[in-house]
């Protein structure tokens, strides 16, 4: 009776090893390549991984985060589990000043060119000399509205109009502290990386003010509140537009006359990562023509590549055929690409060091606990 | 088996309870203790009492102890009717309660919103029928609905359990001697079956107490519960130290009611989670 349990054990310790073997051994591949890919979630084609391995024969290990702030301490303490990353604006400038990543090898992308020159500028905020980053998607936040319940006549164009009596359980708010606190900030004129205690308070008692007139403080769904007619109002980023109108016809979309945020989520390669060269490979494969495309129609966010930029014509015409026949009820109105005159009054967001994240911590906390 | 071997079949529970409990509770202690410069500090405790943590922790308090009280009021009755019932359908109902927990949670939560939205599943049906909308989503009212609707399976089943224990012969007794009905559900079977409630009790309390996910999905950010806070101070505002000193108070919290519970439920018939 006694020796059953062993042998079971020694069974199942035997199988375990066999089974580990092979599952170590079976990752190879043909050439024995692999690039560690770490990206927000649902933020490529999916389709795009086995094109990629299809072209170059490098295998891709795919992982994903939900927010920058979950990036930062697996890339602080095992960077080199990853190769390439996506990750926000300020996010980059962070890990680029505390040594964490490493230089682009420009030899390696060729297809740096299509990137747009006016989005490889705007780069050079948080990575002067665009030696870290490449742009993925640009974005900026702003009021998307329900035309229709909220009257043809009434014209959204400012933050203010968000703390109106008239929408009250209507108004659909991010629930991110950062973007949350800067429309307080935005709606008074403020910059939204500001350090001002009193301009920080007076962006938070006008958020406690709006409190008992927003329905719901939320991230990703707001499009489809808006889309389902639970709210008339709510703060989306652009990139979300054009898939909420192909849903519902009557929806608009405004960058508020204040100004507003915009962000750039960047590739860039980590300091510490083992494959250098097939990362750089893969920013390479993601700034070509047809991932561009096919991310842009995937995602419908702003891609910043000439291919996208030239064809928009052609995209937004296949996307309204999708939707509604050809009809012509999406149209290319800046949305995506917006004017020079609205990017001007847009701002990026910065890293505030350890002071300034306590502050807006306090701050947001205050808001939330009220 | 001698002792010598049965401590080495032991070694796999006791590293296991080594990793998931000891060294995580002791790494807690550490964060709790200590500044994010690594000095010693009671301030992540004491921090409780400021206004916007100590209001979160009377609303979690608050709608705990709610959500608790209704998962009370309808698994009683319930566990009643089941233990009457006969014994094949008897399975089958109790089958019908777990039924819904082979599901994932976040996704039954995440129905509720659907379900409870403005433009929403309940409200469609009751303004096409010319009433007004219910608008209790984004509410307390619709958190609390989550936590009976997640957790009333672990009000249930203890007490199902110490119901269907009692000899029916002590009931029937109790109706020879001339009791009532009231006196025989008040007097004989509810004091028999307290055990069974303190443990249901427990095991509602304390997940509704630190919950975080409900008040996120159906408080739409307006809720703000202790457990919500504990969450941002580890991801939004990446203060680890803040968040396990909150933690530790929490856990004083946890183990006072289950201590209270557990003098009550002397058999020991239902198990801490």
């Amino acid at each position: 009776m006694k020796k059953i349990p062993k042998l079971i054990l020694i069974t199942l310790i035997l199988m375990f090893c066999v089974f580990a073997g092979t599952a170590l051994s079976g990752c190879g591949n043909k050439t024995g390549e692999k690039v560690s890919v770490y990206c927000f979630g649902d933020y490529i084609d999916p389709i795009l991984i086995r094109d990629f391995e299809k072209e170059t024969g490098i295998k891709v290990v795919y992982s994903t985060f939900d927010t920058n702030e979950e990036l930062y301490p697996v890339i602080k303490n095992n960077g080199a589990d990853y190769d390439v990353i996506c990750a926000s604006d300020y996010m980059i400038e962070k890990l680029r000043e505390e040594g964490h990543l490493s230089e682009l090898d420009k030899n390696e992308i060729p297809n740096l060119k299509n990137v747009l020159p006016e989005f490889m500028k705007k780069v050079e905020v948080f990575d002067p000399g665009n030696k870290y980053a490449v742009p993925h998607t640009w974005g900026t936040m702003g009021i998307m509205y329900n035309k229709k319940s909220i009257g043809k006549n009434v014209k959204i164009q400012s933050w203010s109009d968000l703390w109106q009596k008239k929408y009250k359980g209507k108004v659909v708010m991010p629930d991110s502290m950062r973007d949350t606190i800067g429309i307080g900030l935005k709606k008074n004129g403020y910059s939204l990386n500001t350090k001002d205690v009193h301009q920080l308070l007076a962006a938070q008692y006008d958020l406690i003010q709006q409190k008992p007139l927003v329905y719901k403080y939320v991230n990703d769904s707001a499009r489809d509140l808006i889309i389902g007619g639970s709210a008339d109002l709510a703060v989306v980023w652009n990139g979300e537009f054009l898939y909420s109108k192909a849903e519902n016809k009557d929806v608009d979309f405004v960058v508020p006359k204040e100004g507003s945020e915009e962000f750039i989520d960047a590739w860039a390669i980590t300091a510490k990562g083992k494959n250098q060269k097939n990362a750089n490979k893969w920013i390479n494969f993601m700034l070509s023509k047809k991932a561009s495309i096919t991310n842009f129609n995937y995602l419908t966010y702003t891609i910043p590549n000439k291919y996208v930029y030239d064809n928009m014509d052609k995209l937004i015409a296949d996307l309204d055929e999708q939707a509604y026949n050809g009809k012509g009820i999406i149209k290319n109105n800046g949305v995506v690409f917006p004017e020079e005159e609205v990017l001007e009054r847009c701002e990026i967001l910065r890293n505030l060091g350890p002071d300034g994240d306590d502050l807006y911590t306090d701050i947001w906390k205050k808001f939330k606990a009220d | 088996m001698t002792l010598k071997k049965q401590s080495l079949w032991s070694a796999p529970f006791i590293i296991w309870i080594l990793i998931g409990t000891i060294i995580p509770l002791l790494a807690i202690c550490y964060y709790g203790f200590t500044t994010r410069d690594g000095d010693w500090t009671f301030s992540n405790i004491i921090a409780i009492g400021k206004a916007e943590h100590a209001r979160a922790l009377w609303l979690a308090l608050a709608l705990a102890v709610a959500s608790t009280f209704m998962c009370f009021v309808l698994a009683y009755p319930i566990a009643l009717i089941l233990r009457a019932s006969k014994l094949g359908e008897r399975g089958f109902i109790v089958f019908l309660f777990i039924l819904p927990m082979w599901m994932n949670f976040l996704l039954r939560t995440m129905a509720w919103q659907v379900i409870l939205e403005k433009g929403g599943l309940i409200n469609s049906l009751i303004t096409g029928a010319g009433l007004p909308a219910l608008e209790i989503i984004n509410t307390p009212w619709a958190v609390i609905l989550g936590m009976v609707y997640d957790f009333l399976p672990f009000m249930i089943l203890p007490i199902y359990n110490t119901l269907i224990k009692i000899d029916s012969q002590i009931i029937e007794a109790a109706y020879d001697l001339g009791a009532s009905w009231f006196t025989v559900n008040f007097k004989v079977i509810l004091p028999l079956c307290i055990p069974g409630i303190a443990s249901g009790v427990t095991m509602v309390f304390v997940p509704s107490l630190t919950t975080f996910v409900i008040s996120n999905m159906l408080g739409g950010g307006k809720i703000n519960l202790i457990g919500n806070i504990i969450e941002q101070e580890f991801t939004t505002s990446a203060n680890w130290n803040l968040g396990s000193g909150l933690s530790l108070v929490m856990m004083v919290f946890i183990v006072v009611s289950m201590m209270l519970l557990s003098k009550l439920d002397k058999n020991k018939e239902g198990n801490f989670i």
